[in-house]
């Protein structure tokens, strides 16, 4: 048997990494993003994504989107200490099958004319629409899951993609189901 | 009414009379404010920190909130181990802090600092004001939020300008009921699953911590009953220490690290664990996967986050301690009425196992009629002190594993240490807190020379404030316990550890307007107690003792509880194991 030299107790077994989508209300004062974000890195905890907006002026509540990944465990812990912060009203984690998750890219072409057409053309099978043309760029948005947004990218890669602006990732509850009401 | 006027306004409202605190350029409003509140006294301290621990000595020892008042920048930051050390140990603190004007927030004024950003992750919550009339508001928020569920420090950082500029000042009439009864998320189907469990039971132990403390005097009453009731033998954590007394015959000692054979041994090998109102902190449960491994898990905790954090338990009961002890008191004897006597049956196989353990008696150690052993030192100071009625903080460190071990403690709110942040420094500022909330008891800071050193300054405020605090100081001139690891684990390179130059502590009391009294040796150490326990000023005691003196018993690193190293005295019997182990 090993001998640690530590004053802590070796790591034990670990579970296996998951992704979930967290949803948090809260209220939207200043420093709330920073004790969100405070919380994931002071406790070693991902972030693979977030969004943060106003979606209540009235009552001036924000909703943060978060991917994560983390063991079940963790997963658990990261919902429950979201939960003890004090401008947090409610906390949801969003089942893979049940939700719609969306993501929005802008995406500038600078290049020939004969390799913007091509792009246009690809773009097209995409959810997209154009925004801005010019006789050497175009700009276009679209908005799909991510991974279908990384294929488009590989797609225009050689056909003089010159500058990407990409959200993390939103998402809505499928159904009738609300999510929201305060905790 | 000026923000200086609201502040004050607010604390008398929420029935404050002490505050801990240092004053400071932006926070002068509110200290000139002072003069018109005679019912508020202010305690100057030495260091903010000083402040910082005084006020965890006042709010551990009293269950009310303690308050901090200081200064921005240098002020706020020094406070800061503190209030990271309240937020550990789970003690209620409302720290107000100056800051430059609103105006000049982010310029890098003198003495400005984020303070909000600095504290955000040790404090529950905290507050920039930006404006004077969310002031009342806010501070009785503060006062709730730290109060409320599971205690800790929050902050309130109140700009010079907002402290000059008037407003009305909305009182809290309206109070709610604090959310720490919210808290219980309980129902009767977990009380009666627990007490069917209880029943099943021929392996139980109690295993009772800081949360008891907590939760009020009553928890410790009904934990008391509790255990009356089912026979059940109980362990705590060094934070649970008093809510059951240490010297009655169910308590089988604390657990963890330097816990008792027995207590590990119980944890290690019980059927039914009932944590009530503790954390499985990583100095109690070693390697998790060896943890506890046959046993069912109930875990009473106020805290939602602190349930499955660390280990998986079988059955989550989220609510206050009293108010789940009083549920199970009232389910059992409903159900079983004559559970005392059926049990005490069910369970005497466990209690002779447990008996068996005992006979080892693992917090024996060597005495010498020679030199002071620090383990004796606080016997001595337990059986010279335990009619008084006594209040003990400690230092970090060896010596404060041995008053867990050896000062047998009745009461809650007797024992003030700082457990989970192991703050070296605390004991003496916290002492001070202590004597303020407990005039005419006897209140001793029982330290090492290397903790007592970082926060010593704070003497100064206790002859000030004539407050009798003892420092009864264990001089082995080494940072013990991290001699002691090197000396198992890193083949005894001292590196740092020996503290070459130390002050006279006689003379350093002195210096200081208090008394200064010494042992040297085991004969002379009653009489010298005797002495210090009756002066009515604040004593330095250097009490010189062995110098390489371990803490056992101990679990090493990744061991399960029922391997634990003993001490010299069981050599013989471990010889082979022990090699081993180091």
């Amino acid at each position: 048997m090993s001998i640690s030299k530590s004053a802590y107790s070796v790591a034990g077994k670990s579970g296996k990494i998951e992704k979930h989508t967290i949803v948090v209300w809260v209220d939207n004062e200043a420093g709330v993003l920073a004790r969100v974000v405070g919380l994931f890195s002071g406790r070693g905890y991902n972030i693979d994504s977030l969004v943060v907006a106003e979606v209540d002026k009235k009552n001036n509540l924000s909703r943060i989107t978060i991917v994560t990944s983390g063991t079940p465990r963790v997963i658990e812990q990261i919902k429950l200490q979201l939960k003890k912060l004090i401008p947090v009203h409610k906390v949801a984690d969003f089942p893979k099958d049940k939700t719609l998750f969306r993501e929005l890219a802008l995406l500038k072409v600078v290049s020939s004319e004969q390799k913007r057409k091509k792009a246009i053309k690809i773009c097209k099978k995409y959810n997209s629409l154009i925004l801005d043309k010019t006789n050497k760029s175009f700009v276009v948005e679209v908005t799909a899951l991510r991974k279908e947004i990384d294929k488009l990218i590989n797609f225009l890669q050689p056909l003089g993609l010159a500058s990407i602006s990409r959200t993390g990732v939103v998402a809505m509850s499928k159904g009738s189901d609300v999510f929201g009401e305060n905790k | 009414m000026t923000g200086a006027a609201i502040v004050f306004k607010t604390l008398e409202e929420q029935g404050v009379d002490t505050i801990f605190g240092y004053p400071g350029g932006a926070v002068l409003p509110i200290y000139d404010e002072l003069k018109n509140h005679k019912k508020i006294k202010h305690f100057l301290v030495r260091h903010e920190q000083g402040a910082g621990h005084a006020a965890e000595g006042y709010a551990r020892s009293s269950g009310k909130p303690g308050i901090v008042l200081v200064t921005s920048g240098p002020g706020a930051t020094n406070v800061v181990t503190a209030l990271t050390d309240a937020y550990m140990d789970s003690i209620p603190i409302i720290c107000i802090t100056g800051q430059v004007p609103t105006h000049l927030i982010g310029t890098d004024a003198f003495q400005e600092c984020d303070t909000t950003g600095i504290t955000r992750p040790c404090t529950k919550h905290n507050w920039l004001i930006k404006d004077v009339k969310d002031l009342s508001k806010i501070m009785h928020k503060a006062f709730e939020v730290a109060t409320s569920g599971r205690p800790g420090p929050v902050l309130v950082d109140i700009p010079k300008d907002i402290q000059f500029s008037k407003t009305k000042y909305i009182s809290y009439k309206n109070k709610k009921q604090l959310s720490i009864k919210k808290n219980s998320l309980f129902t009767q189907k977990d009380i009666e699953t627990t007490v069917e469990y209880f029943r099943k039971s021929s392996k139980p132990v109690i295993y009772s911590g800081g949360g008891v403390v907590n939760s009020g005097p009553e928890a410790s009453k009904l934990l008391r009953d509790l255990v009356r009731i089912t026979g059940f033998p109980i362990t705590s954590t060094l934070q649970g220490l008093g809510c059951y007394p240490g010297e009655d015959n169910y308590f089988i000692g604390m657990l963890g690290m330097h816990g008792t054979f027995e207590a590990n041994n119980a944890m290690h090998d019980c059927d039914l664990l009932i944590n009530i109102g503790a954390r499985f902190d990583d100095r109690i449960t070693g390697k998790i996967d060896e943890f506890s491994p046959k046993s069912k898990k109930i875990h009473i905790d106020v805290d939602p986050s602190s349930i499955n954090k660390i280990v998986k338990v079988d059955l989550p009961i989220v609510g206050d301690v009293t108010n789940v002890l009083k549920s199970f008191i009232r389910t059992l004897k409903k159900k079983y009425p004559n559970f005392e006597k059926s049990n005490k049956e069910k369970i005497s196989k466990w209690w002779r196992q447990i008996d068996v353990w005992r006979d080892k008696r693992s917090l024996n150690f060597i005495n010498s009629t020679k030199i002071i052993k620090p383990q004796h030192a606080v016997k001595r100071l337990y059986e010279l002190t335990k009619q008084e009625d006594v209040l003990i903080t400690t230092e970090v460190g060896q010596h404060q594993m041995w008053v867990a071990q050896y000062y047998k403690f009745n009461k809650p709110n007797q024992l003030m240490t700082s457990g989970g942040l192991g703050t070296m420094g605390y004991g003496l500022p916290a002492a001070v807190g202590v004597q303020v909330a407990n005039p005419g008891k006897l209140v001793i800071d029982i330290a090492g020379e290397a903790s007592v050193l970082m926060t010593m300054q704070e003497m100064s405020t206790a002859v000030q404030h004539k407050l009798p605090i003892k420092i009864f100081i264990l001089n082995n001139e080494y940072l013990g316990m991290v001699r002691q690891w090197q000396e198992l684990l890193h083949e005894k390179n001292y590196s740092e550890s020996h503290t070459q130059a130390l002050p006279d502590f006689v003379k350093l009391a002195e210096a200081y307007g208090c008394v200064g009294i010494r042992a040297k040796t085991p004969d002379e150490l009653d009489q010298k107690i005797k002495e210090m326990i009756k002066v009515d000023r604040p004593v330095i005691f250097d009490c010189v003792v062995d110098k390489e003196e371990n803490c056992f018993p101990m679990i090493l690193s990744g061991k399960p509880h029922n391997q634990m190293l003993l001490g010299k005295q069981n050599e013989e019997e471990i010889l082979d194991e022990g090699k081993t182990l180091v």
